[in-house]
């Protein structure tokens, strides 16, 4: 059980208002997609979330309890993956529960039961950079996960991909989603993308950037393969135009 | 393949101009184009560095333990201050300015003065290495915290990590190539020094008895000694090159 609820905040950068009276919720399991133009202020809220930065109004509750700027509570990936370049494959995704305080071994052992279901398998030994850019995004993902089972953070995790990559990455990622389970909240500027991830999107717009609209993506999971191609996506892709 | 077999090209080639070098030395001294005893023959070099092997090893061995004391403090008190600086921006303020200009001073004129207040035994020689080596590794390492990657540093922080686990899984393995190559610097710097303060005062070290065999006009002795000095360098240098490979395995990971 994780929701999370983001209450009335805003951040303000050198006295100007980059954000303002964000209302946003994630409930358990659920993917919530936050929609925008580049630089309205959509980072700012992940840093705001994750404790990062403190804002200057509002608060962030996980489970009801204050979470307001303090680190360590949501997992964070950002758009690189930032593996280490030095490390295994196993030793990046098993970083968290290290710097949690577990020993090495142990978080080695714990990380190494998702490998497969990650679709990672054979990767443990390798160094990031014998890997292709797909598979480093699912090991960053994975770290993410190890991190914090509860509630993840995803700042335009794909879209340093090519698209194909970024088409077989949509798949994997909803396969592995729907085994899981993990609530998450995800930034893109992608509107197709959105639609075919999401349970709901958030549309943040205008400057200071506000939460303008949200959208409820009522088809079910897992989706059909050609979801992408129907006219309810179409539809909803319309009206997300409109409102942009 | 074909990267490995342009590596033995190009080190063939460097070979060939050694040989040849060495070649047009011999024919110069032993047609007596060059003065014997200004200039001895390659032949005559190696001669004297085997009539001589035990007093040069006797000699290397305070040498090299000179440098190696030298160079283990000039690392650690390197090491200490870049960490130092790199965590306190005032100490960095205070104290990079005054770093740099320990560096303009030229080694040959503070050696005897060092002489001078520590005596003729190792101490001297081993603060004029500490001096002369510090300074790479602290520049070296000080460059390699600071250029860490914001957005690493952030994932970390957000994952609730301390200043202290940022540094040791960060900043520290991101900063190990700077660092070896500073070292390799200050391994080659370590043993010139040495061999410096040495020529200003001391009883034993190859610095001593190179004096000593110029003052006895024995050039084919002081060229034995310092062929002697590069290849101890370059044998260090070596040796920090298979620490470095030993250390950093990544960086020889096939794609």
């Amino acid at each position: 059980m994780s929701e999370l609820i983001v209450e009335d905040v805003s951040f303000a950068y050198e006295k100007e208002n980059i954000i303002e009276d964000i209302q946003i919720e994630l409930h358990d399991h659920e993917l919530v997609s936050l929609l925008g133009a580049s630089g309205g202020g959509k980072t700012t809220l992940f840093h705001v979330i994750s404790g990062l930065a403190k804002p200057g109004k509002g608060r962030v509750l996980l489970d009801g309890k204050d979470i307001t700027g303090q680190p360590g509570h949501v997992s964070y990936m950002l758009q690189k993956d930032l593996l280490l370049p030095y490390r295994t494959i196993e030793d990046n995704v098993a970083l968290p529960m290290e710097i949690k305080g577990m020993k090495k071994k142990e978080a080695r052992k714990r990380a190494g039961e998702f490998f497969k279901e990650f679709g990672l398998e054979g990767t443990q030994k390798k160094y990031p950079r014998q890997l292709s850019g797909g598979m480093r995004q699912r090991a960053a993902l994975l770290r993410t996960y190890m991190f914090s089972k509860n509630v993840a953070l995803l700042d335009e995790p794909f879209s340093a991909l090519d698209t194909l990559t970024k088409h077989d990455m949509h798949e994997w990622y909803l396969k592995v989603m729907d085994k899981i389970k993990m609530s998450t909240l995800f930034i893109t500027h992608d509107i197709e993308e959105a639609i075919l991830l999401s349970d709901r999107i958030y549309l943040l717009t205008g400057k200071p950037g506000r939460i303008t609209e949200e959208i409820v993506i009522r088809e079910p999971k897992p989706r059909r393969k050609d979801f992408n191609l129907t006219r309810e996506f179409l539809e909803y892709k319309k009206r997300i135009l409109a409102k942009l | 393949m074909t990267k490995k077999l342009q590596n033995i090209t190009s080190k063939a080639w460097s070979l060939a101009a050694v040989i040849a070098i060495l070649i047009i030395w011999q024919i110069a001294s032993s047609t007596g184009l060059v003065l014997e005893f200004m200039l001895p023959a390659p032949t005559a070099v190696v001669k004297a560095f085997f009539e001589d092997f035990p007093a040069l090893m006797t000699n290397a061995r305070v040498t090299l333990l000179e440098a190696f004391a030298g160079l283990l403090l000039g690392v650690a008190i390197g090491f200490i201050m870049a960490v130092l600086m790199d965590r306190f921006r005032h100490l960095y303020q205070a104290f990079y300015p005054l770093i740099v200009l320990t560096q303009t001073i030229p080694t040959v004129a503070i050696a005897p003065l060092l002489v001078l207040w520590f005596g003729y035994e190792m101490m001297p020689k081993i603060i004029l290495i500490v001096i002369v080596t510090f300074f790479p590794v602290t520049v070296s390492l000080l460059e390699g915290f600071r250029s860490a990657d914001q957005d690493t540093i952030q994932l970390l922080r957000s994952m609730g990590a301390s200043q202290v686990q940022i540094f040791r899984y960060v900043k520290f393995p991101g900063a190990l190539n700077r660092f070896f190559s500073s070292l390799r610097i200050a391994v080659s710097y370590a043993v010139v020094g040495a061999v410096i303060s040495e020529w200003l005062g001391g009883f034993e070290g190859l610095g001593v008895y190179m004096t000593r065999v110029k003052q006895a006009f024995a050039f084919d002795k002081m060229f034995a000694v310092i062929f002697l000095i590069s290849a101890i360098s370059l044998i260090l240098m070596w040796l920090v090159d298979r620490i470095q490979k030993w250390c950093m395995p990544w960086e020889k990971a096939e794609k």
